[in-house]
Order: C-alpha cells, then structure tokens, then sequence
C-alpha cells in the first residue's frame, strides 16, 4: 500500500467518524445519559406528607382522567401508574401527537411517599421542570396536600 | 382573486401543519373545561360497596361489546376498548363526489377503536357514596387504513346513555356530581 493511498482512506475517514459520533447510539437512547439523572430525578420527584399509598395512587389516576389522559396499566403493589395522550385530527390539521407519562409511588422515610413522573413526547425524554410542576401542581388540587420539592 | 385565495389558503396551510393536537404547555395543566368535562362524566350513588359497582360497570361494559383491557379493583378502574366499523354515509357521498368533479380523493372513515375508561372512588362523610367517572375516546382510521383522528367523545348523551344502564342495573339512581 503506497502512501497516497492510504492518505485518500484517511480522509474519507474523517467524515465517516463525524458521521458516526453526531448520530446518537442506540445505546445512548436506552440509557438516555445526556442528562444529569440526580438532576432530572429532582425535577421529576415530589414528596407528600401521607402514608396512604392507594389514596395517592387514586389521585393519581383521577388528576389523569382529569387532564383527558387514556390509563394504559396500573399496578398496586409496585405502585406504578402508565398513561398517555395522543390526539390527531387530520381534518382540522391537527398533527397527531402522543404524550405518555408514568408515575410512581414509593415510601420516603417514615411518614411520607415519594411520587416520581416521567413523562415522554415526541418520540423524547422530558426534562424540563416546567411540565412537571405543572402535573404536580394539578395533582396538589386532587390529594389536597402540597407537594415537596425534593433533592 | 384566485391567486390571493391561493395565497391566504397556503399560508394557513402552513400555519397548521405546524401544530400538534398535544403539547407540553397544553396539556398537564387543569382547566375550567376540564371540570366542566368531569361533571358531564361523573355521577354518584348511594353505596358503600364500590366493588359491586365495579363488578356491575365491568358486566354493563361487556353487554355493550367492549372487551376489558386492564381492570384493579383496589385502585377502583377499568379500561376497555372494541373495534367497529366507522363508515359514515355523508364522507363516502362527498368522497365520491368529489373524486369524480374534482378527482380529489378524500378517504372517508373505516374503522374505528373505541376505549372506555371506568374510575370508582368512596366519597361522601364517610365515604357513604360511590363517584363512578367514565371517559370515551375513538381512533379512527381511513379507508387508507391511516391514521384520521384520535378524540374524546363529548357528547353528553353518550354519558346520559351509559349512567341510565348503570342505574337500572344497580336499582340505584344516579345523581349528577
């Protein structure tokens, strides 16, 4: 292999490895690792002062029924709840759009319960505060109880 | 005229395809519709005994065809759905009209699935009374079979219908929330 060569594969390299690093991995998508997880767990976490796991679990689910959210599964004893909103309307050209969220709810110390959403649009991760303060919000309303922000 | 009319109607086609039927600012907040959506879904019933009026929403699901997707009866839901045809006389007569005038294809609606969602909670002093919330939506599909819509079904008559069966089937009458 003469010099020239190998200077020609050389620089075809280069545009295939910026094509290679700019496309996110499959992995990346699985693991969704751009995002501080402390960070986004914060954002995505609230405390309340009860212990009553299914009288925060139905609130949950009547906050969801409330904002038009269609539940795809719950389950008590893990305390996971999983809803979504898709709507589309191609005669008023209403592009079809899907918002899926689940919350959970686990024990924090002895005398409160920890609920954490998550929530995905578009085919991505939300990890900005303002949707979620917004769900905390209209959940407060349903429990009758303030939510606390968590580190 | 008609290049104006041309004009006016591509711009608004473009300021439409820009939005989406849900949005993050939109749609985790609660509004004054909202409740007003609850009231029309919502009625109540002189019981303690929330999981006989499930039992009875899940057996009234079921004679209306609808096939039961996720149930729990310690959290009080049921989610259902069922497929029907979604053929409407008027679309398949503008489709074909304006197929032949225009040679537009518009595809008219074909098949729909309908979901229903049952929530039951003890309300009242204590908890003397059942809250029974149900909430209907469809997808619908064109002749196509793509996707058309996905929306709630509003329509008070609709809930009136299934709150008159659940009441004859409970002998218990249903009040407005």
């Amino acid at each position: 292999m003469n010099s020239d060569s190998l200077k020609r594969k050389l620089l075809l390299m280069i545009p295939l490895t910026f094509l290679v690093t700019a496309c996110a991995t499959t992995q990346d998508h699985l693991l969704d690792m751009n995002t501080s997880q402390v960070q986004l767990r914060s954002i995505q976490s609230r405390a309340f002062d009860t212990t009553d796991k299914e009288k925060t679990m139905r609130a949950i689910i009547a906050t969801l029924q409330d904002l038009g959210f269609m539940l795809d599964r719950a389950d008590y004893t893990l305390g996971v709840v999983t809803a979504s909103k898709a709507r589309a309307d191609s005669v008023q050209m209403q592009v079809y759009a899907s918002l899926r969220i689940t919350v959970t709810v686990r024990p924090r110390g002895e005398k409160q319960l920890l609920v954490r959403a998550s929530a995905e649009y578009l085919r991505n991760p939300v990890t900005e505060a303002r949707p979620y303060q917004n769900f905390f919000n209209s959940l407060e309303k349903a429990m009758f109880l303030e939510a606390h922000q968590v580190d | 005229m008609s290049l104006r009319f041309g004009c006016a109607a591509l711009a608004a086609l473009l300021l439409m395809t820009g939005c989406y039927a849900v949005t993050l600012d939109r749609d985790l907040n609660l509004t004054p519709e909202m409740f007003a959506q609850r009231q029309v879904q919502t009625r109540r019933f002189d019981t303690t005994d929330e999981k006989k009026i499930l039992a009875t929403c899940s057996a009234l699901l079921q004679d209306t065809g609808f096939t039961i997707d996720e149930s729990d009866s310690q959290l009080g839901l049921l989610i259902a759905s069922k497929e029907r045809d979604a053929s409407d006389p008027v679309q398949w007569a503008l489709f074909l009209t304006a197929g032949i005038f225009l040679g537009v294809p518009i595809p008219p609606d074909k098949d729909q699935v309908m979901k229903a969602f049952v929530t039951t909670r003890p309300v009242g002093a204590e908890g003397r009374q059942v809250a029974v919330r149900v909430v209907f939506e469809r997808t619908v599909f064109d002749t196509e079979q793509r996707l058309k819509k996905i929306e709630p079904l509003n329509d008070p008559n609709m809930y009136r219908g299934f709150f008159e069966k659940l009441s004859k089937a409970l002998f218990l009458e249903a009040h407005e929330f």
